[in-house]
């Protein structure tokens, strides 16, 4: 009689793919628009994204020690906190605040509330929301693309310019496209972001159903509003909020159907925030307010099992 | 077309290939009383009795329960506890051969004249039981509750789990076998149309089925189902659904949507049972995985696994892991004493793996999802069963899980989802009864 190895559970061959890997891929769909910041706002942007992720990582690695949870900072959801946290925030944030940002979005946002999995916001977007609330001025100081100098001059974002009716030339649809705007760091080049989301979709990391269900609905949404559709689409942090931050696996809902209710809430209040509300952008606060409704909307959109009709009903289908 | 579902690599051209191989004389076998759905057999035989193969030594105890025979002549040597697979234990006969191969006297009868109590009689007492994996005893199935009516049989040849081709070579080199039991089925249960039902991947076996079932017609009415390759399909209730597009209501059995689903190899196992009065000895068994020569062999039920491991010449490194039955649902065994049951398809050697992580958070990604061919929500329900709530688990139909191992597949947290469904199911039942 031969000894085996210890027992394991059916199933015995498994997919190849694991939580690390989807972290590590959704860094690499990150990386075209991170290249991009830096292209356009400088070293500065560089600092920034290296002072979130180095913060990010550190904090979960030393909350987990002292939760007493096993540290596992190698399956990269710090790094990508920290990068996602990174493009939401201004290119001339002292640096900081920056790393107060990243504690908050591991720290109060994530490890707080029983670490990767159990988050009820977007860590990335609630740090950028704690920020904002504190610092609303180096927040909403942004600057022209390709000002290196400690003479730069500040220039409004697009939407701020609409909203407040700013004199002075809006960028094209094809600046904004390529991202020659002001904006946080990784917010401003679609074109760049859109390469990443590819990739994404692509190995059925995310799946198309908030992207598309959010971009319609502002679509849609804006056209009633009478506004010009393409640069409601373009503006602001649509795209990577839609593509890169909604899509976030732990606070966006579990089903198809769940997750185009998810989209399509983050559309109407994102268009209702830059129509009626005080800010010029919505996504943020869109967002994480939909996060609050994701356990409501799982509940709600659990697919019909099998065998769930009644027999009655069934039998008489029988031809 | 099912819903949800996986698609593993098949492994199945290891085997397919090569004609099925006999090894029907051990030097002992184990046979455990309780090898089956519902109640253990009573032995019937005692330590010091002489047997020949095929001679009843393990009678039906009730209607849900099953006979057991001899698979081997020789000595019963003990009649004692031993564990199954699955880590019940059950008592078990243990036979050593004596080398003379006596079999008992069959018989030559004509099933067209039998009516059908009588075939189902001659079913049950051959002990015949679900030859796919859930040993449910045939006779029962067969067994029409008062008020249904048999619209079709499914003879299931999908065999989706990866690595096992032992129906497919079984189909391919008995059809006539096979067919006549799917005939003799038919009768029992007063149905004049069937389905066979195959998966895309076994190349020209459908060319091989088909003249035969046009030669039932018109008194049995045959289609051949090519369906789509998709795990887990060759489950009844997914089988069902491929087939007739029908679901079977929540804790229904199959004959409330009028349909009955058969393995090929008990359709086999039937007709040997009624026209030549021979009981389920012996069965077709893939072996597989990490060895020199994956085969499909012909072993008499009660084998200990090692002694087919030997014969084929198999070394294990004391890493590799060994499991009964398919990739996706079988058991992984603890030792290689354990016998080969009428439910064993298959006997795969597999290389050592990272185990699955208990700690490990789960990400919320929603695969399993997708992937869950129940449409259940894993996710939740493994969320529950993490915190002990099993209530919370029944509330989210834990007790539809049919264990397929889909989602614990497509976990890229490698959470063992399926093995906590299965103790959610375990305490649930216990506090009915309790």
């Amino acid at each position: 009689m031969e000894k085996l190895p210890l027992l394991s559970p059916a199933p015995h061959l498994h997919s190849s793919e694991t939580t690390g890997q989807v972290m590590w891929t959704v860094v690499l769909a990150l990386l075209p628009a991170a290249a991009g910041s830096i292209f356009f706002f400088g070293l500065r942007a560089l600092k920034i994204m290296a002072v979130t992720v180095v913060t990010c990582l550190v904090t979960e690695a030393a909350s987990q020690a002292v939760f007493h949870r096993p540290v596992r900072v190698k399956d990269g959801s710090a790094v990508v906190t920290g990068l996602l946290l990174s493009f939401v925030l201004p290119p001339r944030l002292p640096l900081w605040m920056a790393a107060l940002g990243g504690f908050s979005a591991i720290f109060l946002v994530k490890e707080l509330f029983g670490g990767l999995g159990y988050n009820i916001f977007n860590p990335a977007l609630a740090a950028r929301a704690i920020l904002l609330a504190s610092f609303p001025v180096e927040m909403t100081r942004f600057y022209p693309p390709f000002q290196t100098g400690v003479d730069a001059v500040s220039g409004a974002t697009p939407l701020t310019a609409v909203k407040e009716h700013l004199a002075g030339p809006l960028p094209s649809l094809k600046e904004m496209f390529l991202g020659v705007r002001a904006g946080c760091l990784g917010e401003t080049s679609v074109l760049l972001l859109l390469l990443g989301a590819a990739l994404l979709l692509a190995r059925r990391i995310i799946t198309w159903h908030i992207p598309l269900a959010y971009l319609a609905t502002v679509a849609v949404l804006s056209a009633i509003f009478r506004q010009n559709v393409a640069f409601q689409l373009l503006a602001g942090g649509l795209i990577l909020g839609a593509f890169f931050m909604a899509t976030d696996y732990v606070t966006s809902p579990l089903t198809s159907r769940g997750k185009l209710i998810f989209g399509i809430g983050c559309g109407i209040i994102t268009v209702l925030i830059r129509m009626q509300g005080g800010y010029p952008e919505g996504v943020c606060y869109a967002i994480l307010f939909m996060n609050m409704l994701v356990p409501m909307i799982d509940r709600l959109t659990y697919p019909v099992r099998y065998g769930a009709v009644l027999p009655e009903k069934k039998s008489s289908g029988q031809a | 077309m099912i819903s949800g579902g996986v698609h593993p690599l098949s492994f199945k051209r290891l085997s397919r290939n090569f004609p099925i191989q006999e090894f029907l004389q051990p030097e002992r076998v184990v046979l455990p009383l309780s090898q089956h759905t519902g109640a253990a057999a009573t032995p019937v035989v005692k330590k010091g009795d002489e047997v020949v193969q095929g001679q009843l030594i393990g009678q039906a105890n009730g209607f849900v329960s099953s006979c057991l025979h001899a698979s081997i002549s020789g000595r019963v040597s003990s009649v004692d506890y031993c564990y199954l697979p699955s880590g019940r234990r059950s008592l078990a006969i243990t036979i050593e051969n004596d080398g003379s191969n006596r079999r008992i006297e069959t018989i030559s009868r004509d099933w067209r004249s039998l009516a059908s109590e009588q075939l189902v009689e001659g079913v049950r007492q051959a002990g015949i039981v679900g030859m796919g994996g859930a040993a449910f005893p045939t006779h029962v199935k067969l067994s029409l509750p008062p008020g249904r009516r048999a619209e079709l049989v499914i003879l299931n040849g999908c065999e989706c789990e990866p690595f096992l081709t032992c129906d497919e070579r079984v189909l391919r080199e008995e059809t006539a076998g096979v067919v006549e039991g799917l005939q003799i089925i038919c009768r029992a249960v007063g149905t004049g149309k069937a389905t066979v039902a195959l998966e895309g991947d076994k190349d020209g076996l459908d060319e091989i089925v088909r003249p035969y079932l046009k030669k039932l017609e018109p008194e049995l009415k045959v289609e051949l189902k090519i369906l789509p390759e998709r795990y887990p399909q060759g489950s009844e209730k997914q089988l069902i659904e491929a087939v007739t597009g029908r679901q079977v209501p929540s804790g229904k059995l199959p004959i409330d949507v009028g349909c009955l689903v058969f393995n090929v190899q008990t359709a086999l196992a039937i007709k040997q049972a009624v026209t030549e009065g021979w009981p389920l000895v012996q069965r077709v068994l893939t072996l597989g995985g990490l060895v020199e020569k994956p085969s499909n062999l012909r072993v008499a039920i009660g084998t200990p696994v090692e002694a087919i491991l030997n014969f084929c010449q198999v070394k294990l490194d004391g890493r590799k892991r060994l499991v009964m039955g398919g990739p996706m649902m079988g058991q992984a065994l603890p030792e290689t004493s354990l016998p080969v049951l009428k439910g064993t398809s298959g006997l795969l050697v597999l290389g050592p793996r990272e185990g699955f992580s208990e700690e490990a958070p789960c990400i919320r990604c929603g695969r399993c999802l997708q992937a869950c061919p129940m449409r259940l929500a894993p996710a939740e329900i493994g969320r529950q069963a993490r915190l002990g709530n099993w209530e919370g688990c029944r509330q989210l139909y834990v007790n539809d899980c049919i264990e397929c191992g889909c989602c614990a597949y497509v976990c890229p947290s490698r959470l063992p989802l399926v093995a906590w469904f299965k103790w959610a199911k375990a305490e649930l039942r216990e506090k009915k009864t309790a």
